[in-house]
């Protein structure tokens, strides 16, 4: 029997092409962190969850806001000396957390990504005014009148859809989705 | 005419009209027709990699597939479709394994991938495909004194690929300089928009336009170029909302780099979108576009 894998093992399973772990060619170099345009608004570095996920420390990463406030800019990866991709392993860590339900509750990002990619599996197409609910519901009284605002400003100006597009091979487009998640698009 | 696969992506359709208005007609005045792909869908920008990535690649692949089947490359106005159409492109001819799984799925629709297609930014094709020589001859109004800031973002240049240079490029300051602009030399021309934490993580986003609005400012620019619809909406559309929580004044004009071009080719301000704009762009017309036009 094999022994259970590490997080660190688990996370790197979960990167498209790579191979073994590439997580533990990390040098702590902290390039990653300095780059980072959002790392003041996240629990913890992007060099120290690599340090986390290197640790073992599976709880306390699942729980912080940090790889949900990744905004997948790639700039830590053009630059980091170990060829970490780190955008990816964000995306990996987001993926673990939505498949385990294991996100921290008061958190947007996992209901937004969830409701955007049914609204797609249903229509080929997305459709922002389904979206809004879920990310309003996180927000202020004063943040939803501004939100409302900048759309009724965006409808005046022809810039908001008022009917939800199809695509035509809907049909087709939803058994090819099953083919790869089974359950997928089955509503 | 060269032809290529055209994939508006979602925003296109009406958010960002002018971006796709724009992109058509100036690519048809430099003689490269931009054919839409028929029946696309959404490639899903970021948020299915949230999700599932097999399915995320397939979703891709659906449209690679039919721009193949024309045998035409694909063209992606939109960064975030312009990188996961690029990456799925390049996975899939790497990886039989990833192509065949994505084939069976492909099935269903008619449809099959074989991986002999290229995937281009439709900054790319003015760039690469047209040329800078080649736009600077059809220039009949020159953007002469207007500043206009080169705003790349993160997704044209990163992650890496082929022939781009993510650290220092310069592309889009040669095509600024091609119309006749003055181009700003803006630091934060690589440095994220925040993308859609703007939904997820208001405060954080509204931050990082924030910077990218001072730095444009503190460089005296008139106008910024952006060449992503989410980028523009971003800079643009939150303006308002960046100025009450922070107690800012903003009032900066984003516009798409190809109603720029338009005009500098001597479009008519409609035909290109202008007239959309939630931060009035007038200004800048008044003051920079004398002569005639087309
Ligand atoms: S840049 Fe790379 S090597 Fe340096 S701390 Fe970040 S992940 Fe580790
Ligand atoms: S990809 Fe994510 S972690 Fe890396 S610099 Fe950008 S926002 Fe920060
Ligand atoms: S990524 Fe965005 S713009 Fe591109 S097709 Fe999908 S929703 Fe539309
Ligand atoms: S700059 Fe922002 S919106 Fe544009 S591609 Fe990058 S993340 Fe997306």
């Amino acid at each position: 029997m094999a022994a259970k894998p590490t997080f660190g093992q688990e996370i790197s399973n979960l990167l498209y092409a790579s191979h073994g772990n590439p997580l533990t060619n990390c040098i702590h170099c902290g390039t990653c962190s300095g780059t980072c345009p959002v790392v003041d608004f996240m629990d913890q570095t992007p060099r120290r969850l690599i340090g986390m996920i290197n640790a073992d420390l599976k709880e306390d990463v699942l729980a912080c806001n940090t790889y949900w406030f990744c905004a997948s800019c790639y700039h830590c990866t053009v630059r980091c000396p170990a060829q970490i991709d780190i955008a990816d392993v964000m995306y990996a860590v987001k993926r673990y957390s939505i498949w385990h339900k294991t996100y921290s509750e008061d958190l947007v990002g996992p209901t937004f990504s969830e409701t955007f990619v049914k609204t797609i599996i249903r229509s080929g197409r997305s459709y922002e005014p389904v979206l809004a609910p879920t990310y309003m519901f996180s927000m202020g009284i004063k943040e939803v009148l501004q939100e409302a605002h900048m759309a009724t400003q965006m409808m005046l100006k022809g810039r908001m859809p008022v009917l939800p597009t199809k695509i035509k091979r809907l049909e087709n487009f939803k058994k090819m989705v099953r083919r790869i998640i089974p359950m997928g698009g089955a509503k | 005419m060269k032809k290529f696969a055209y994939f508006p992506g979602c925003s296109l359709e009406k958010l960002a009209q002018s971006y796709n208005n724009s992109s058509v007609e100036t690519t048809r005045l430099l003689g490269v027709e931009l054919q839409e792909l028929e029946d696309w869908n959404c490639c899903g920008a970021t948020t299915y990699f949230h999700v599932d990535q097999l399915l995320a690649y397939t979703l891709v692949a659906r449209n690679l597939a039919m721009a193949e089947k024309e045998g035409l490359d694909l063209v992606a106005p939109c960064s975030a479709c312009y990188k996961n159409a690029y990456f799925t492109n390049k996975y899939i001819k790497e990886d039989p394994d990833l192509a065949e799984h994505i084939n069976y799925a492909l099935e269903e629709d008619d449809l099959q991938f074989n991986g002999t297609i290229n995937v281009h930014h439709v900054i790319e094709i003015f760039v690469n495909e047209i040329g800078v020589e080649k736009i600077k001859s059809k220039i009949t109004n020159p953007l002469e004194g207007l500043r206009v800031a080169p705003y790349y973002g993160c997704q044209i240049v990163r992650p890496k690929h082929n022939g781009t240079d993510a650290e220092n490029p310069h592309f889009f300051e040669e095509l600024v300089s091609a119309m006749g602009a003055d181009t700003v030399d803006y630091p934060e021309r690589l440095r994220c928009c925040g993308a859609s934490l703007i939904m997820t993580s208001r405060h954080a986003a509204l931050n990082m336009v924030r910077t990218l609005l001072q730095s444009a400012v503190d460089c005296e620019t008139n106008v910024i170029a952006t060449a992503c619809p989410l980028c523009q909406v971003n800079l643009e559309c939150y303006q308002p909302q960046v100025n009450e929580e922070f107690g800012t004044n903003f009032n900066m004009p984003v516009l798409y780099f190809t109603q720029l071009l338009g005009l500098a080719m001597g479009l008519p301000p409609k035909k290109v979108g202008i007239g959309s704009e939630l931060v009035s762009a007038a200004p800048i017309f008044d003051k920079y576009l004398k002569r005639t036009v087309r």
